[in-house]
C-alpha cells in the first residue's frame, strides 16, 4: 500500500514509516463530500480557522500578559501601548473570540435546519455540544484576565452560579475562588485554565472530525449518499469554497479589528477591578446574552441556574426529541416554520438579556424562555408525529443534475 | 486464541475478568489518592484562611449614615439606623418574608445594623438607601432589601448575611 504512494523519494520514505501523506490525502484531498453542500457548510471549517487564530494570537499575548491580580490590568495596557503589534494581537484575540461564537452559532443552526443531529450523527452532535460548552468556559475565563471592572464582576456573578448548588454550594465556590471572594488566586487559576482549554477544544475538534469521517457529512437534502455519483472530492471543490468563505470571514474580522475594535466590548472594562463597587449595569458579552436572559427569567436562584444549564443540555437529547425521520427542513413544511420561530426566539432572548431586569423585559424574557423549552420539549416531538413530509428525491445526483431544485 | 476467548465469554466470569476489575480498582484508588491533594490545592490557602478580624470605631458614624468596611476581602455595611428605619424594619409581617427573620434577631443593638454587603443572588454589592424599601438595591438583577437587610422583592433567595461581631465597648465593634 505505502510503496504505491506517489511523490519524491523523501515523501515515500516518510510515508512508508509514518503514513501521514496517505492520511492527509484521505482526509482532505480524496475525501468524498456530497456534491450539493451549500455555503452553510462553510462554517465548520471557519470555526477551525477561528480556533487556530485564537490559539496563535493567544500564545503570543501570553508572552506579555501577567496572570497576577497586581499586574494583570497594567500588563494588558502594556500590550496595547508598548508591545510591537500588541494592539493587533489583542484586538484579533478579543474580536476573534466573538466571531468564533458567531460562526459556531451559525454552524449549530445549520445543523438544526438540516437535521444534522439525527441518526447516525448523534455522537458527532454531542461532541459539538461539548465543544460549545468548553468554548463558553474558555471565553468566560479569558474575559476575566484583563482584570477590569467587567472582568471582576463577570467572574463574581458567574462563579456565584455554583453557590446555588444545594448543601455544598458555598464550599464549591470558595474552592473555585481560592478565597472568600473573587481575588488574586481566582485570576491566576483562570489564566492557567484559559491556556489549557483551547488545546482540549482542539482535541475535541479532532474527535468531532473523526466522528464526521465515520458517519460522513450531512447535506442540504438530508438524504444519504448512495454512490460516487453523489460526491465530489474534497479538494479542490470544497477547499476552494472554504477558502473563499475564509476570505469573507477575515474581511469581517479585519473590519472590526481596524475600524471598531471595541464595538463589542464594554467601556467599564477599562476601569481597573474594584471589589468594593459593582458597575450599575453589568451585562455579559453578546454571545452569552440569550442564556443570561434565561437565567434572569426564573425568579428563583437555583431555578434560574437549572434553566440556563437545561437550555444547552436539552440539545443532547434532541436526536430523540425529534420524532421525524426526515432530516432536512426542506421537506418538512411545519418544522421549517418553527425553526425560524426558534431562531427569532433566541435572537430576541439575546436582546432581552441586554436590557435591565425590570418592567416589561421581565415578562418578555419569561415568555421567550417558555417558548424556547416549548419548542424542544413539546413542538419538536409533536410536529415530527403529525407533519406530513414532502416526498424525498431519489438521490443527490438526480437533484443536482436537474438544476438543484428539490 | 480467538476460539478460547469466545468460549470463555460464553461461560461467564473468568479469572481474566477478575484481572480487569483488579486493574481498574488499582487505577481508581491510585487516581483518587493523587487526585485529592490536587483538588484540595485549589482551596483557600493557609494565609487566606488565617482569620482576619476588622475593628470598627462607631463614633464618627452619624445617625442615618452608613459606611462600608472590608472584612476578609468582603464589604461589610455598618449602618447607624434612624428611628423610622428601625420602626419600618420591625413593622413587617414576618411570615410574609421570603427568608423569615425578625429584625431583633439580626441586630445586637437596634440602632446598629451590620451586614455582609454581598447580594445573596449572584454576589454583586447592593447600593444603600435605594430601592422600594429604602434599604439596599442590587443593580445587577434588581433585588430590593429593607432596612433590616432582608430580601423583599427580586431574585435573591436570602437576606443579607449578618457577620459574627462583638461590641468591645459601647462605640466599637470587632468583626470576625
Amino acid at each position: 500500500m505505502s510503496n504505491s504512494y506517489r511523490g519524491s523519494a523523501v515523501v515515500r520514505w516518510v510515508n512508508d514509516r509514518l503514513p501521514i501523506f496517505t492520511f492527509l490525502d484521505h482526509q482532505m484531498r480524496d475525501y468524498p463530500a456530497p456534491r450539493n453542500l451549500n455555503y452553510w457548510w462553510n462554517y465548520g471549517s471557519l470555526a477551525l480557522v477561528a480556533l487556530v487564530l485564537q490559539i496563535v494570537t493567544g500564545i503570543f499575548l501570553a508572552m506579555h500578559y501577567i496572570g497576577d491580580a497586581r499586574f494583570a490590568f497594567d500588563s494588558v495596557e502594556h500590550i496595547m501601548r508598548n508591545v510591537n503589534y500588541g494592539w493587533l494581537l489583542r484586538y484579533l484575540h478579543s474580536n476573534g473570540a466573538a466571531l468564533f461564537f458567531l460562526v459556531v452559532y451559525v454552524h449549530i443552526f445549520r445543523g438544526l435546519y438540516y437535521g444534522s443531529y439525527k441518526s447516525p450523527r448523534e455522537i458527532l452532535w454531542w461532541i459539538g455540544i461539548v465543544i460549545v460548552l468548553a468554548m463558553m468556559a474558555t471565553a468566560f475565563m479569558g474575559y476575566v484576565l484583563p482584570w477590569g471592572q467587567m472582568s471582576f464582576w463577570a467572574a463574581t456573578v458567574i462563579t456565584n452560579l455554583f453557590s446555588a448548588i444545594p448543601l455544598l454550594g458555598q464550599e464549591i465556590v470558595a474552592w473555585l475562588w481560592g478565597g472568600f471572594a473573587v481575588g488574586g488566586p481566582t485570576l491566576t487559576r483562570f489564566y492557567a485554565l484559559h491556556y489549557l482549554l483551547p488545546f482540549v477544544i482542539f482535541g475535541l475538534v479532532f474527535l468531532h472530525l473523526w466522528a464526521l469521517r465515520t458517519v460522513k457529512s450531512n447535506n442540504p437534502l438530508g438524504i444519504d449518499v448512495r454512490g460516487p455519483q453523489d460526491t465530489v472530492p474534497f479538494h479542490p471543490y470544497y477547499t476552494s469554497k472554504d477558502y473563499f468563505g475564509m476570505g469573507l470571514f477575515l474581511l469581517v474580522l479585519a473590519g472590526f479589528v481596524f475600524y471598531a475594535p471595541n464595538y463589542m466590548g464594554h467601556p467599564d472594562n477599562y476601569i481597573p477591578a474594584n471589589p468594593m463597587v459593582t458597575p450599575t449595569h453589568i451585562v455579559p458579552e453578546w454571545y452569552f446574552l440569550p442564556f443570561y436572559a434565561i437565567l434572569r427569567a426564573i425568579p428563583d436562584k437555583l431555578g434560574g441556574v437549572i434553566a440556563m444549564a437545561a437550555s444547552l443540555l436539552v440539545l443532547f437529547v434532541l436526536p430523540w426529541l425529534d420524532t421525524s425521520r426526515v432530516r432536512s427542513a426542506r421537506f418538512r413544511p411545519i418544522y421549517k416554520v418553527i425553526f425560524w420561530f426558534l431562531l427569532a426566539d433566541v435572537v430576541l432572548l439575546g436582546y432581552v438579556g441586554s436590557q435591565p431586569a425590570e418592567g416589561i423585559w421581565i415578562h418578555i424574557g419569561r415568555a421567550l424562555t417558555a417558548y424556547y423549552f416549548f419548542h424542544f420539549l413539546i413542538l419538536t416531538p409533536v410536529v415530527g408525529k403529525i407533519e406530513r413530509p414532502r416526498p424525498l428525491p431519489q438521490s443527490i445526483a438526480a437533484v443536482v443534475l436537474k438544476g438543484g431544485k428539490a | 486464541m480467538a476460539e478460547h476467548g469466545t468460549a470463555a465469554v460464553h461461560t461467564g466470569e473468568t479469572r481474566r475478568d477478575f484481572l480487569y476489575v483488579a486493574t481498574a480498582a488499582v487505577s481508581v484508588v491510585g487516581v483518587g489518592a493523587v487526585g485529592w491533594p490536587i483538588v484540595d490545592s485549589m482551596n483557600p490557602t493557609a494565609d487566606v484562611l488565617a482569620l482576619a478580624t476588622t475593628e470598627v470605631d462607631l463614633v464618627p458614624i452619624e445617625v442615618g449614615q452608613a459606611i462600608t468596611v472590608v472584612w476578609q476581602s468582603k464589604p461589610v455595611f455598618v449602618r447607624h439606623r434612624t428611628d423610622q428605619e428601625i420602626a419600618a424594619a420591625a413593622d413587617v409581617a414576618i411570615e410574609d418574608l421570603r427568608d423569615p427573620q425578625a429584625d431583633g434577631d439580626r441586630v445586637q443593638k437596634p440602632e446598629w445594623l451590620i451586614l455582609i454587603g454581598i447580594c445573596t443572588h449572584l454576589g454583586c454589592i447592593p447600593i444603600g438607601y435605594k430601592g422600594d424599601f429604602n434599604g439596599w438595591f442590587c443593580p445587577c438583577h434588581g433585588s430590593h432589601y429593607d432596612t433590616s437587610g432582608r430580601i423583599r422583592v427580586g431574585p435573591a433567595p436570602e437576606n443579607l448575611k449578618v457577620p459574627p461581631y462583638t461590641f468591645t465597648t459601647d462605640t466599637s465593634i470587632v468583626i470576625g
